[in-house]
């Protein structure tokens, strides 16, 4: 087959592979393997509704039912502050980065597993799998963003000034999803406990963390201590964002969950990296 | 291109047994470990000391050289550290020490449709393999008429490859790895799945990679017909250690000619672990060519010497020693005793050492592995041994000059038969004296 007409960058540099855990070609590995990242998300998203009936729907179904039960459960039998706004609004707010917190964090928590055999059988900067999922999580993400504009239209609320920021904080959602996906991918790798751990993380955090209702009834001598969780910062962020009325932001709080989402961020990848070199021996 | 296009200098990788499933591994003592004697934890932890471990070196000290075009076949028994060698070379584990330099693209086949997923289409997975393997999608788009041709799998592109037979996910899959373009390919033993005539066009599409493209194949097989068809050099690595390379012959030859892992031999060196009764005795078991020395590995075209040594130490009349030979899946392929050979058939064995050898012509067994049961008896009156599987050997096929029979022929046994092809209907009918005989 003479198939010359693909001529590629001929000087290809010279590549050193030794025992040594530093790798300068790295990033610009996961550079040229950006392809590979859009493929496994693609692939991700292609397989999950194969052999379903509801299809896609189930991106709708799924928040909607979650929405319905944390409302009825915090905002009616509860009873619990809304701060001024309808009680299902208030708990979709929340639920939006929380769903991309939790899907992204089981997701790409198994992702190095679920992905063994790639990873005994070829070559890539093994981030671009967990980082795939986190971009899998993110559609849900905005499919949900869509169901939030409608129930906004629904109820007949109009988002404050400040919505401009909203990506600041989705950014910042991402990168704590990365941050704690990475983590617990890479730990998953040599402690399988993880996958055990993790459903049972995720199933607390929903109501550890203010999504089904506002942060604000925690009382004040802990409030900071509360933030340590990044989520919490992130979550009141999308509702100054998105609701404002009598959602002030609390800054002191934030900080303290910007802090901890970088120390969580910095340190996954550190650990990522530094144990990446044997995944595919331990695996 | 003078200077080499791969220079491995002493390359070794260690592997520590067990280490996935050591209770010292397991989070619960490593939190453990940890809150008890943290300073202790950190100490240890942080030099990666493993001294309680049991360590393996999958790849001891090896050093070679590759120039550009050369196309490099790589034997050795199982176990022998091929695989991790090729897992080094394409950078998916790092050497424990030594380095590797390349200069090229490096793509490799470690397996055949790694990354496929059941549930997606043809289609979808020529896609999604491509770019595992390191393709760009414009290059994917490009070829994908070509793959799809010689995948032949056109009709069901559009059918979950979990849908697919066997032989149609394999072709898939190879038909996408088969367009790579890197520098330097890596094959592991991916062609010995799929049926022989794709087999045939694989090996054909990797000649012309190898041959006319000029670039630098490593190529893993157990299959010595393959490498002599593809490969001018090859390397023979045992236990991790590269003990040849030179040229695909010689190589061979010399794998061959020691067997390696594969039990060729089986000594009974205790008077008190011998079987048998006070009457016979067994002593040892060995396969061998016509030269004598134990071997492991046997050539499909040479006659295989089965020798059975044995003491008698009482007078004996009427016994007989025999052998089974059985395949690996336990299909007993024949079984054969010394009375056959007329002379022995009701002939006194006086007390003393005696070998029984049975001689298995060439071009006989097939290829695979097979093992030998041996047995001595009087017939219908007592049993002096029967050993299980003492010896357990190889056939290979060598190829050899001029041979095309690359692939395994379907049977237990591939004997050399004559043909003979008669023209019945000739288009002339002037003489019938031509064809006959």
């Amino acid at each position: 087959m003479s198939n010359t007409l693909q001529s590629r960058g001929t000087l290809t540099p010279e590549l050193v592979i030794d025992a040594s855990s530093v790798d300068r070609q790295y990033w610009r590995d996961l550079w040229t393997y950006r392809e590979l990242f859009y493929f496994l998300a693609w692939r991700d998203l292609l397989v999950r509704y194969k052999q379903t009936v509801v299809g896609i729907a189930w991106s709708f179904i799924r928040p909607f039912l979650t929405m319905a039960v944390l409302t009825v459960v915090f905002g009616k039998l509860g009873n619990m502050p809304s701060a001024g706004v309808a009680y299902p609004l208030l708990v979709f707010c929340g639920m939006l980065p929380w769903q991309f917190f939790s899907t992204a964090l089981s997701e790409s928590g198994n992702s190095l597993v679920n992905n063994t055999n790639l990873i005994s059988k070829i070559y890539f900067p093994r981030l671009v799998i967990p980082a795939s999922s986190v971009l899998t999580s993110m559609v849900d993400f905005m499919i949900s963003v869509v169901f939030l504009a409608i129930l906004m239209t629904w109820y007949a609320s109009i988002p404050p000034a400040q919505i401009v920021l909203l990506p600041v904080f989705i950014f910042f959602a991402l990168a704590t999803s990365l941050g704690a996906g990475v983590w617990v991918a890479a730990l998953t790798v040599r402690y399988r406990d993880f996958r055990i751990i993790i459903p049972f993380l995720v199933q607390f955090g929903l109501y550890i963390s203010p999504v089904g209702f506002v942060s604000t009834i925690v009382p004040e001598k802990w409030r900071l201590l509360y933030f340590l969780n990044p989520i919490a910062g992130v979550i009141d962020g999308f509702r100054w964002c998105i609701l404002g009325g009598e959602h002030e932001l609390y800054l002191p709080g934030l900080a303290v969950s910007l802090i901890t989402a970088t120390i969580i961020t910095l340190g996954g990848i550190w650990y990522f990296r530094a144990t990446e070199n044997e995944f595919a021996d331990i695996i | 291109m003078s200077s080499p296009i791969i220079s491995a200098e002493n390359i070794s990788k260690r592997y520590f047994l067990g280490r996935s499933r050591d209770k010292s591994d397991g989070i619960r003592h490593v939190l453990e470990s940890a809150v008890r004697s943290p300073f202790r934890w950190l100490r240890e932890h942080s030099l990666r000391t493993a001294k309680s471990q049991e360590e393996f070196w999958a790849l001891d000290d090896v050093s070679f050289e590759i120039k550009q075009g050369q196309v490099i076949g790589i034997v050795g028994r199982n176990g022998a550290g091929k695989s991790t060698l090729l897992k080094i070379l394409s950078r998916i584990t790092k050497p424990t020490s030594g380095r590797v330099r390349l200069k090229g693209r490096v793509a490799s086949l470690l397996e055949v449709g790694t990354g496929f997923h059941p549930e997606l289409t043809g289609r979808e997975n020529i896609f999604l393999n491509g770019a595992i393997l390191g393709m760009s999608k414009a290059e994917i788009v490009h070829k994908f008429d070509e793959i799809v041709a010689f995948s032949e799998v056109e009709k069901h592109l559009d059918v979950p490859v979990k849908r697919y037979s066997s032989g149609m996910y394999v072709r898939l899959a190879f038909a996408v790895a088969a367009h790579l373009e890197p520098e330097i390919l890596i094959v592991d033993e991916v062609l010995a799945v799929g049926d022989v005539a794709f087999q045939r066009k694989c090996l054909g599409k990797m000649e012309d990679v190898a041959k006319g493209q000029g670039r630098t194949v490593l190529f893993v097989s157990h299959n010595m017909g393959m490498v002599t068809r593809l490969c001018s050099h090859s390397m023979l690595l045992d236990k991790g250690r590269l003990t040849a390379m030179d040229s695909t012959e010689t190589v061979i030859s010399r794998y061959l000619s020691n067997g390696g892992e594969l039990a060729g031999e089986r000594v009974w060196s205790d008077p008190e672990s011998r079987p048998g009764t006070r009457k016979l005795r067994l002593l040892s078991v060995r396969a061998t060519h016509s030269d004598g020395k134990a071997t492991g590995i046997v050539d499909i075209r040479k006659p295989l010497y089965v020798e059975i040594h044995y003491e008698v130490l009482q007078e004996l009349q009427y016994g007989r020693v025999g052998l089974r030979v059985s395949t690996s899946d336990g299909t007993d392929v024949f079984s054969s005793a010394d009375i056959s050979n007329e002379d022995w058939r009701s002939r006194r064995r006086a007390i003393g050492r005696y070998v029984s050898r049975c001689e298995i012509p060439g071009n006989l067994l097939n290829q695979g592995i097979y093992m030998v049961t041996v047995a001595a008896d009087t017939p219908y009156v007592e049993t002096f041994f029967v050993e299980q599987s003492v010896i357990r050997f190889e056939v290979e096929q060598t190829g050899g000059p001029g041979s095309h029979d690359v692939d395994k022929w379907i049977g237990v046994v591939c004997p050399a038969l004559n043909w003979d092809v008669e023209v019945c209907t000739a288009a002339s009918p002037v003489g019938g004296s031509d064809n006959g005989r």
